[in-house]
């Protein structure tokens, strides 16, 4: 809310927790049990494993998102057709599918700025920005954007002027969402190549703005 | 249910932690439950169904459990239930060139030709349902009572609420609603609002 009093850091077991050896290995062998039964009936084999943390390791990420962005921010027809129907724009340049099925991309204007959050579980984009930060995935983030989000911006170094209203967009369907950032001005004019480099995952989430230049 | 993940609007969890060029996964294990997961839903069922087995892992575990350790309770949960559909052993199990193709192509909870009801157009008011289901929903408690407006039919959707507990997707529209602050917390906060997603039948008309 808008008092202006610190929150302090609290002792809190969910935000605290640090594993010791025995409980990391009983996790070890929780997960094990799991996956030789998933071999043994046949669902999956080991190589299928490995690729699918590959891909999530290697091939998903940020970078994705920054390329749709720094594409939006050099082609006004393609920036219209990301907004109009953001699941086949950002198809055209190779990234969908899981967690990603349906997206809708909301744009940053001077007037209106968008912050993305999943207050009910962890809901993300993958297919654009990659797996979530813990940050976006725990309680703190998850509780008090939509109660306070200019508090919890400027916990991020975003400090937004006064008169633009803050838009908090709660995934609790199917419908993924990233946040188009206002291109720097100090950009414009930089090839596509260049402005990937200033868009940065927070932007896209909404909690950061991209870098200057 | 009203579950401890049901976090909108709280104020006891403190302040955002953030991890400088934090990892991917934190640990091995950490992968290999996100691996075992996601080649599962196949024999699973719904991905609402693995939430939901998330919010009924209990709360005291929830609140202080990391985020992979919800994904392996739930997943011990779900294999417990569903015996992995009897899978039968001669199957052909899902090789890595499966996984590239499952990955970029995803699921599709949109239902197009459905035929139902569109009751509120753009710029209605509504109000969310007070309603407080034992099993799953995706109508946050802090948004339930309030009133809002319409701001786009997303076109019909699964619902959750019954896909979790396999009684059929009853698609419907699907819409994305404005509530204002000041609806949500109080008077004092005028200018920001909440935009969420909202399935026809925790809707009805506002007064």
């Amino acid at each position: 809310m808008s008092s202006n009093h610190k929150h302090s850091e609290p002792a809190n077991p969910y935000l605290e927790k640090r594993r010791n050896g025995e409980e990391t290995s009983e996790l070890e062998k929780r997960v094990s049990d799991i996956e030789a039964l998933l071999i043994s009936k046949g669902i999956v084999s080991k190589e299928s494993l490995d690729r699918m943390i590959e891909i999530y390791e290697k091939d998903l990420g940020p970078m994705n998102g920054a390329r749709v962005v720094a594409k939006a921010w050099t082609d006004d027809e393609y920036k219209s057709r990301l907004l109009q129907d953001g699941t086949s724009a950002i198809a055209e340049l190779g990234f969908s599918g899981l967690q990603g099925e349906h997206m809708v991309v909301i744009e940053n204007t001077q007037e209106v700025h968008n912050v993305v959050v999943c207050t009910l579980c962890s809901c993300y984009p993958w297919p654009v920005l990659g797996l979530p930060p813990s940050w976006y995935k725990d309680a703190p983030y998850r509780s008090r954007i939509v109660l306070e989000p200019r508090e919890v911006l400027e916990e991020f170094g975003t400090f937004l002027p006064e008169h633009q209203e803050i838009r908090v967009w709660d995934s609790s369907a199917e419908i993924r969402y990233m946040v188009l950032p206002r291109q720097p001005e100090q950009s414009k004019g930089a090839s596509e190549d260049k402005l990937v480099g200033l868009v940065t995952r927070d932007s896209m989430i909404g909690v950061g703005l991209p870098k200057p230049s | 249910m009203n579950g401890a993940h049901d976090l909108g609007g709280m104020q006891c969890y403190g302040s955002i932690r953030i991890e400088k060029d934090e990892p991917i996964f934190h640990d091995e294990w950490e992968k290999r439950v996100f691996a075992a997961t996601m080649v599962s839903f196949g024999a699973l069922g719904s991905i609402d169904a693995f939430r939901h087995a998330i919010e009924r892992m209990g709360a005291e575990k929830y609140l202080s459990t990391t985020y992979y350790e919800h994904w392996l309770a739930a997943l011990e949960m779900r294999i417990e239930e569903t015996k992995l559909h009897s899978k039968a052993k001669s199957d052909v199990p899902l090789t890595p060139e499966d996984v590239d193709a499952i990955v970029p192509t995803g699921g599709n909870y949109f239902r197009e030709g459905v035929d139902s009801e569109i009751r509120f157009a753009t710029g209605d008011r509504v109000r969310a349902k007070n309603i407080n289901p034992a099993g799953h929903t995706r109508l946050p408690r802090y948004i339930r009572g309030r009133e809002g407006e319409i701001v786009t039919n997303r076109g019909n959707f699964v619902f959750p609420d019954t896909v979790a507990h396999d009684l059929g997707e009853s698609a419907q529209p699907l819409y994305s609603v404005r509530f204002e602050s000041a609806e949500l917390w109080g008077s004092e906060e005028g200018r920001d609002a909440v935009y969420i997603d909202l399935w026809d039948s925790y809707l009805e008309k506002a007064e």
